[in-house]
């Protein structure tokens, strides 16, 4: 595959070295956003149709635009990846880290902010270690603190590690994290941008969102632009994990096909059962996922979304009670256990999930499980608990009567033994 | 103003109301587990859901803002749908013994399944076997029973800010805890109640000591000598389907009688002993010229937070014990010795509005006559428990008079039960033995109601003293950092400090009964100044009792016999390390 030069793997070393970053064109973006006006900045960003990476794919440009003038903004970059089978963010920490932080950079002097946090997930300690002394080597080279590149502006970045929840992912409950409370998501709005940390406006991107903007600002927005899907534009990292010959994270233009992407990952081991897209509250697919693009609208438009950008490849050996009941623990165990559908209904969907999966489950549980995700999909609080029912009605959709035979399976071996 | 219709029902508004407050006024009630009226919406439960017209989704009634042209409906076929599952989500992870638990009748969760028809579960129930924390002196944590809602942690953490209790553990397994690794009563629980009386369920309630006392009145060997605080007497009629603030002293002292009791006093005379000591500690401050604040002492709610919280504060708050202990010392003195029985042969029984009193009185510094001066402390609650037990059909009681020595009382001491009351007492009192002049309007109505910090400023002999009165203790939180800045900077703010631990005050105690909201501690404050008003004596130094107890037997306010019986000390208590 030829890299292009708007591209993160271009940039990518095996251990991170502020010298050879420079060497191969590492901080020009800043220098040249230096030289522009903080609209201006912005403005770039918005030409590119650089759209949010950490999943919900809001236009970048325009989160920045809305941020109001105060006297203290802060910027967090979100490294709290906790989707299941997702691993760009931890790629693009442990082999392009410069480009991140100097999109942080980038991003605070474009939304009027001296401080930066980066909320690295709890699970990934090297990877605070190793952010540690990049950040140590950008201040040395006067690329990080006070008066950058000896102009006006200071901007300096703090780490703060997390506790180990899946849930602080969402914006506001990573705020609330960072403040010292516990992790529990709130009501938007006021949203971070009006009203976040300390009550003062917040801006909070996606480590991959970050990473591509000193991209945009090098090589202008057109050349961004101009790469894949035009709703949606630009390179991105997919993570492909499960049932392939090389799982990894790729980097394909915007609306690259399943197809394509499994091609890249050394093809499915074995014949193709299912696809998760999107992380764990993503719906599972058949096969027919092959032909989908991955891409914020065309995900959209086929009722799925595109998340993270995680892809996990199942085969014909998967049991799908199994994958049932995997799924559900993971809603148990990282629901916040603030509200009452999803404190509840996890704990339920999970406890028959199990039930199945060890060969006890009863027939009625499927119907019940069913219903349990509607209601905590009209209930719940925030989307954690209301999404849990798209994996699970697109697994009962698909897999239901193999999930059915195998209690019933089970019932029979049970009585003959 | 803002127009729209709920349930097909036309209602306007002001901007800024929620849908569920809208709901309330066009008299229509949406179920609810997680909200309280008195406390911030938290949005936990989801049984507050409604439908609006256009809107996607179903929206959350108490943290939602009315719009104007909204049409809503609350229990359509499928919101009454999910609402029922919603329920059987909690139930199936509640224990099923409602008839063994404590608020059996007055728990939402119940009311709720009742209102829903939730008669079988569609799903497994489980249960969590969790131990359940009775190491704190006023509460027990049941943590079986817990469904969450947070209005326990959201009183601990901003109304009461004692920071006692958070959420703790993830998912299905969060509760509410004082941490990791700890108890209730090793932490900075204050044992104040507040937690107890807005948890919706029985997760949360008092030590009970029931047949503690039963057991004490039925040995013929002992002496039950009671005490009865002064909001209990206009809460406990709640509980025999009264009205609060309605005034049920009399009947209180012949249910008491009836149960077995044998000698019954009042802490309302105590309380104007209080205010003897007190005033006195005041007046002696002021000749001296300080040290300022001076600050009340009643609440042990609040003694164990400043204890905690303002350890550089100590030494302004006032010696003198709470009118209970105050009384539980002379029970085992005076009253032993003017009745020939051996103090170890008396048990001291009080009767309060309040669950930090059973901490108060099982702190070890309080038993300077040798003896423990209250042995026993019952809730309002559980007195009525015991009324009830006994057959006593307590709104049909005629009413007796107590047992003379110390029993009579002012309406000074009887305002002691409501914010403020302290105070105006003891400014009767200070004006009129400081100025030796008759006091015109006994009323200091600047120190009445419900607002946070009631401040004032009242000339005395030339001074004027600068007074505040807070109850709640964030309230508490706020004046003293500011007051503590103040000291610190060489100024006085405040002459004179009241604080309640509780909002409202005593009447609004964790003992009295649920409901336990501001409304109910409004109108049981009425009840007590009502009393005050039509009383004959409405100053604590023209207290007849009181006049004798010092004539007899402790001889002069502040003096050498009140300092050792009726006066205490405080030591601070590292948040930390507790």
């Amino acid at each position: 595959m030829k890299r292009s030069r708007v591209s993160i793997s271009s940039y990518a070393m095996e251990s991170p070295d502020i010298e050879a970053y420079l060497g191969i064109g590492g901080y020009q973006g800043l220098k040249k956003a230096l030289h522009m006006k903080k609209d201006g900045v912005i403005q770039e960003v918005q030409e590119s149709k650089l759209r949010g990476r950490g999943g919900a794919g809001f236009p970048t440009g325009k989160k920045w635009a809305g941020v109001p003038q105060d006297e203290e903004i802060y910027l967090v970059c979100n490294a709290d990846e906790g989707e299941p089978g997702t691993f760009k963010d931890r790629y693009i920490m442990e082999h392009t880290p410069f480009l991140m932080v100097e999109g942080m950079t980038i991003a605070g002097y474009g939304v009027g902010a001296s401080k930066g946090y980066i909320y690295i997930r709890g699970e990934y300690p090297a990877i605070a270690e190793t952010i540690q002394g990049v950040l140590e080597a950008a201040r040395k080279q006067n690329l990080l603190g006070k008066n950058i590149l000896d102009g006006d502006f200071s901007f300096d970045i703090e780490i703060k590690r997390g506790g180990g929840s899946y849930v602080v992912g969402d914006e506001t409950a990573l705020l609330s994290s960072l403040m010292g409370k516990r992790g529990f998501p709130w009501m938007k709005p006021p949203y971070p941008t009006e009203k976040g940390l300390w009550d003062r406006p917040t801006v909070v991107n996606n480590v991959e969102t970050l990473t591509y903007v000193p991209l945009i600002l090098a090589h202008g927005a057109a050349a961004f632009a101009d790469i894949g899907a035009p709703g949606s534009p630009g390179p991105k990292l997919y993570s492909v994990s499960g049932n392939v010959n090389s799982p990894g994270v790729y980097e394909f233009p915007m609306g690259v096909s399943v197809k394509e992407l499994l091609k890249a990952a050394g093809g499915v081991q074995g014949q193709l059962k299912a696809v998760q897209i999107g992380g764990t509250a993503g719906p599972l697919y058949d096969d027919t996922a092959l032909s989908m693009q991955l891409d914020y609208d065309s995900m959209n438009a086929a009722g799925g979304t595109l998340g993270s950008g995680a892809v996990v490849v199942m085969n014909s050996k998967t049991n799908m009670a199994g994958v049932l009941d995997v799924s559900m623990r993971f809603f148990a165990e990282e629901s916040c256990g603030q509200c009452f559908p999803c404190r509840y209904g996890t704990r339920q969907l999970s406890y028959m999930a199990r039930r199945i999966a060890s060969g006890s489950g009863e027939q009625h549980y499927l119907p019940l499980m069913r219903e349990t995700g509607e209601v905590m999909r009209a209930t719940s609080f925030c989307p954690f608990g209301q999404s849990v029912c798209t994996p699970l009605n697109s697994l009962l959709d698909q897999f239901g009567d193999e999930v059915e035979g195998f209690i019933r399976q089970q019932d029979y071996i049970r009585e003959v033994i | 103003m803002l127009s729209l219709t709920i349930d097909n029902k036309a209602v306007q508004v002001e901007t800024g109301t929620t849908i569920l407050e809208a709901a309330e006024k066009a008299g229509i009630e949406i179920p609810t587990l997680c909200r309280h009226e008195d406390i911030t919406p938290l949005g936990t439960c989801g049984m507050c859901m409604v439908e609006v017209e256009g809107d996607p989704g179903y929206s959350r009634a108490c943290i939602t803002e009315a719009r104007s042209g909204m049409r809503i409906r609350t229990h359509t076929r499928e919101l009454r749908r999910i609402k029922r599952k919603l329920l059987e989500l909690v139930l199936a992870a509640h224990p099923d013994d409602c008839l063994q638990c404590i608020r059996h009748g007055e728990c939402e969760l119940q009311k709720l399944a009742e209102k829903f028809e939730i008669r079988q579960l569609s799903y497994d129930q489980y249960t969590r076997g969790l131990p359940i924390d009775s190491s704190a002196r006023g509460i027990v944590r049941d943590m079986n029973k817990c469904i969450g809602c947070g209005r326990c942690v959201e009183v601990c953490q901003n109304v009461q800010t004692v920071k006692a209790i958070s959420f703790y553990g993830r998912g299905a397994d969060t509760i509410v805890s004082p941490g990791a690794e700890t108890d209730m009563g090793s932490g900075v629980c204050v044992n104040c109640g507040q937690c107890v009386v807005y948890c919706p369920v029985g997760a949360l309630h008092e030590r009970e000591q029931v047949d503690d006392v039963w057991g004490a009145i039925e040995n013929p060997e002992l002496h039950v000598a009671a005490q009865i605080a002064p909001a209990v007497r206009v809460a406990l009629g709640e509980e025999f389907d009264m009205e609060p603030g309605e005034l049920v002293i009399d009947k209180i002292y012949e249910a008491l009688k009836l149960l077995g009791v044998d000698t019954v006093f009042d802490t309302n005379f105590s309380a104007d002993l209080t205010i003897m000591e007190e005033g006195t500690e005041f007046l002696h401050r002021l000749e001296a010229g300080g040290p300022f604040p001076l600050i009340t002492s009643c609440s042990p709610g609040w003694i164990k937070f400043g204890e905690t919280y303002f350890p550089e504060l100590i030494d302004n708050i006032s010696s003198c014990k709470s009118p209970q202990q105050m009384l539980g010392a002379l029970i085992k003195t005076h009253f032993a010795e003017t009745r020939s029985i051996p103090p170890e042969k008396i048990v001291s029984l009080s009767i309060m509005p309040c669950t930090a009193k059973k901490f108060e009185a099982d702190r070890p510094e309080m038993n300077s006559s040798g003896f423990k001066d209250v042995d026993y402390v019952l809730t309002t609650r559980e007195l009525a428990r015991m009324i009830r037990q006994a057959g006593i059909r307590f709104d049909k009681l005629k009413g007796i008079k107590p047992d003379k020595l110390m029993s009579a009382y002012t309406g000074a001491g009887t305002i002691f039960g409501a914010t403020g009351g302290v105070m105006e007492a003891a400014l009767r009192t200070a004006y009129e033995l400081k100025t030796g002049e008759a006091l015109e309007n006994l009323n200091f109505e600047a120190v009445r109601g419900l607002e946070d910090t009631k401040t004032a400023a009242i000339p005395l002999s030339g001074q004027e003293i600068r007074i505040a009165v807070v109850h709640g203790l964030s309230n508490a939180r706020t004046l003293l950092s500011q007051v503590r800045e103040d000291l610190k900077s060489g100024g006085v703010p405040y002459h004179f400090i009241e604080i309640m631990a509780c909002r409202g005050g005593c009447v609004g105690g964790g003992g009295q009964p649920i409901e336990n909201s501001l409304y109910q501690r409004f109108k049981r404050a009425q009840g007590l100044y009502a009393e005050d008003t039509g009383m004959p004596v409405r100053k604590s130094h023209e207290n007849p009792e009181v006049a004798a107890l010092y004539k007899d037997y402790l001889q002069q306010p502040g003096g050498e016999l009140s300092h050792h019986l009726l006066h205490t000390r405080y030591h601070h208590r590292d948040a930390l390390s507790i």
